[in-house]
């Protein structure tokens, strides 16, 4: 009993902080353009390249 | 989205740096403007807008969505216009239409986002207490003490009212606004089951009592807000279609001065006597008069007819049709607010509220439903107060009544089956847009077809000729490249595969045809006038003078005729006849010529054939049928169609239809088959016999709940047990529409 008083609030809490992940998330827009991000993947603009072709 | 109708004043539009400001949001220093841009493809095009976009000076933020096909960009200072944007992104290669946010209405993807939130919450809540529920559940029949139970009971309480204040306010919502009006629908026994189950529970919790049903009223929200989180986003698919309609209407417009000089201005600026200038392969404004300028338009929007009309002074021109050759200058005679454009979406929103009679399958059951439910709790209330239970015990009762019978199987029998049928439609090719149009095409009685573009494929074909040597061919091939002209372009198609030759010098004479060098040898391709032929003599033998032609003159050559065909769609024929055998009426509705519409008509063996319809006349013979006791469905892909394609009681356009008539029709489907058709409606039936089959589910499982209710025998447990086997079995049910290949 004792260490269920405990562990309950624990795993809702831990429970809780996955929803408002996922709350953030669609406030953020993320889930706005699910084949952009899927594309976006392929770009390399983090790797200097300068001829820009594409 | 009324265009801005009022009368504006030309003079802020003198530079044609700034457009119409009312595409611009401004933000203190810094501007954003929204852009359609619809030939983003893949994850290159995405970069090379963002980077080509970012290049420029003041930019600070520019960002491309692939899924809506629109562009973001904000900048600060006031060095950029709109016109600079747009010319960026011509220039690297993309098509931008600048448009305006606020035109449109954003509050379907709020709604979606909260109801996501909602679902979320509701998923998160349920999936928590449900947790704690079943060690209750097991606790009672075992050892738990009532300590334990109380603190169990203390903490669901505590996920379960702010769960239920938040994620039930969509039904508390409707529930309201329907009793205000003193009507009832779905979702005022859901409220009233929800809040009495909470409240009680609530009480119970405090009192120390053995049975909360915070559970039933938690899961029942989630199972709720899935099925209307899957019908919601289903609708805002077509809503995102329904936002490219403003890229046909043309945003700008060249006028005209009274020097001779050119100015940029917004659409909203042109007056009727305005004159405008129309470059070749550019959309034509506004409906007008042709003052200067010999061209070809290309009108398969407003008329269904494949062949561009040729146009000189003195000829009336419609805005949103494409000028395919030469530059034009037009009088303005009639506003933008009056154009043939604004006319036909006028069409559409009159003939749009015809439709709104239909009432769907769960709104007519809820009309006896939810009276139902109410009257059997009161009753189940008295009895148990009546036979001298006590309030309690009665009231307890009640709620379980309410409880039982809330139609969570209802609320998922429909959209359910909608989701699963438009998975099965989605892979044949067909995408289902309105949430009712199932509902509505599962009725239908009688098939009425458009013909360009629908029965037939509306790319014309060069038929072959064995007076044509394939070395002209290819000659007429290199001339023709250069050309917008449809008939050109099927000359091009034709000629695919043939080794590419050059053509020189070439000149096209709008409206007439081409000439130019190849190989030096002087080649021209157009009608017989263009070529110096005497119509009598164009009779050769074993040719008919049948639909549109060229005209070939290679050298010093006997010139050549070239014949061309709008095909057919290879199963129409097929798909006719099986219509036909499943005992659906077929018509013809076409805005074209009676005798080119009479031949496809007895070609695939449609009695019913009527032609040279205008916009206003489609809607007037669907009337008609309607008249009659027909359900129509309206197959149809031009601009003319779209006021038609609303009128019908549900419509259906193929993939390459004018973005008017997509965003009008209730299903597109894609491909070069007509097949679809046939599919949509055969799952339609099979999914309207689903639905009715869930609705019994889900009667037949409350015929054995009630009494269980009645007799007090309905614990939390028995509760959660029915609630959520009726909710699987109803889905289980609607599988079964993909898995089975059953009509």
């Amino acid at each position: 009993m004792n260490v269920l008083v405990i562990l309950i609030p624990v795993a809702l809490l831990l429970g809780g902080l996955g929803l408002l992940g996922f709350l953030w998330s669609v406030k953020t827009g993320q889930f706005d353009d699910l084949k952009g991000a899927a594309e976006r993947i392929l770009n390399d603009d983090d790797i200097e390249d300068e001829d820009d072709r594409s | 989205m009324t265009p801005n109708s009022g009368v504006v004043d030309a003079v802020p539009y003198e530079t044609p740096n700034t457009l119409s400001s009312s595409f611009l949001k401004r933000d203190e220093d810094k501007t954003e403007l929204c852009l359609i841009v619809d030939d983003m493809h893949c994850a290159g095009c995405m970069r090379k807008i963002e980077k080509g976009l970012s290049a420029l000076p003041d930019v600070t933020w520019a960002r491309s969505n692939l899924s809506t096909k629109r562009v973001s960009v904000k900048w600060t200072g006031e060095n950029l216009g709109i016109a600079d944007i747009v010319d960026r992104l011509n220039e690297i290669g993309f098509n931008a239409v600048p448009f305006n946010p606020s035109l449109m209405a954003t509050s379907g993807e709020d709604q979606r986002k909260t109801l996501l939130r909602a679902m979320a919450v509701a998923g998160f809540a349920a999936a928590n207490i449900m947790l704690l529920s079943v060690s209750v559940w097991s606790g009672n029949a075992a050892d738990m003490d009532a300590p334990t139970r109380d603190f169990f009971h203390w903490v669901t309480a505590l996920i379960a009212m702010p769960t239920i204040a938040y994620a039930g306010q969509t039904f508390f919502q409707s529930a309201w606004s329907a009793l205000k009006v003193r009507s009832l629908n779905m979702d005022v026994p859901i409220s009233l089951a929800v809040i009495l189950a909470t409240a009680m529970s609530l009480y119970e919790t405090i009192r120390g009592g053995q049975e909360v049903y915070f559970d039933a009223g938690v899961t029942l929200l989630f199972f709720l807000l899935i099925g209307r989180y899957l019908d919601l986003s289903m609708r805002s698919k077509a809503c995102s279609a329904a936002q490219n309609l403003l890229g046909l209407r043309a945003t700008a417009a060249t006028r005209i001065e009274s020097d001779g000089s050119h100015t940029q201005v917004p659409i909203e600026a042109i007056l009727p006597g305005m004159k405008v200038a129309v470059t070749s392969g550019g959309r034509i404004p506004v409906d007008g008069l042709v003052v200067h300028g010999v061209s070809d338009i290309d009108m398969s929007l407003v008329t269904g007819e494949s062949l561009p009309v040729s146009v000189k002074a003195g000829s009336n021109v419609f805005a949103g049709t494409l000028n395919l050759a030469g530059p034009l200058e037009i009088e303005v005679t009639k506003p933008e607010d009056d154009t043939l454009l604004a006319e036909i979406v006028r069409l559409m929103e009159a003939a749009e509220q015809g439709r709104a009679g239909f009432v769907r399958i769960a709104d007519r059951v809820a009309e006896f439903y939810a009276p139902a439910v109410h009257i059997l709790a009161a009753v189940a209330f008295l009895t148990w107060l009546i036979v001298g239970a006590g309030w309690h015990a009665a009231l307890m009762c009640a709620i379980a009544v309410l409880i039982v019978t809330c139609p969570c199987a209802l609320g998922l029998a429909v959209p359910v089956v909608q989701v699963v049928a438009s998975g099965r439609l989605m892979n044949k090719g067909v995408l289902l847009k309105s949430s009712d149009g199932l509902e509505r095409l599962a009725g239908t009685t009688h098939v009425v077809f458009d013909k360009t573009g629908t029965l037939t494929l509306g790319e014309l074909l060069l038929v072959e000729n064995q007076n044509l040597k394939t070395e002209d061919l290819a000659k007429a091939a290199a001339l023709a490249r250069g050309s917008r002209h449809p008939l050109s372009q099927a000359v091009v198609k034709a000629a695919k595969g043939l080794p590419p030759l050059r053509a020189e010098e070439v000149r096209e004479v709008a409206g007439a045809g081409l000439e130019g060098l190849v190989g030096g040898t002087l080649v021209k391709l157009g009608s017989a006038a263009f070529l110096g032929l005497d119509n009598t003599e164009t009779l050769i033998e074993g040719t008919s003078l049948e639909g549109p032609d060229l005209w070939v003159l290679i050298g010093d050559a006997k010139s050549v005729r070239l014949s061309f065909v709008d095909r057919l769609r290879e199963d129409a024929g097929e798909v006719v006849r099986t219509l036909k055998n499943e005992g659906f009426k077929v018509s013809l509705l076409s805005g074209d010529r009676a005798e080119v519409a009479e031949k496809v008509a007895a070609d695939l063996g449609i009695e019913n054939c009527l032609s040279q319809r205008s916009p206003a006349g489609k809607i007037a013979a669907l009337e008609a049928m309607t008249e009659a006791g027909d359900k129509l469905l309206m197959v149809g892909d031009g601009l003319n169609d779209a006021p038609a394609l609303r009128a019908a009681d549900t419509s259906m356009s193929p993939a390459n239809a004018a973005d008017v008539s997509q965003v009008a029709a209730d299903l597109i489907f894609q491909g070069r088959s007509l097949t679809p058709v046939l599919e949509a409606l055969h799952t339609a039936k099979s999914s309207r016999r689903l639905v009715l089959q869930n609705f019994a589910l889900a009667a037949l499982y409350n015929s054995i709940a009630i009494p269980l209710a009645f007799a007090g025998l309905v614990t939390p447990l028995v509760a959660a047990i029915a609630m959520s086997s009726s909710s699987i079995l109803v889905t289980l049910n609607a599988l079964r529409l993909s898995l089975g290949q059953q009509r």
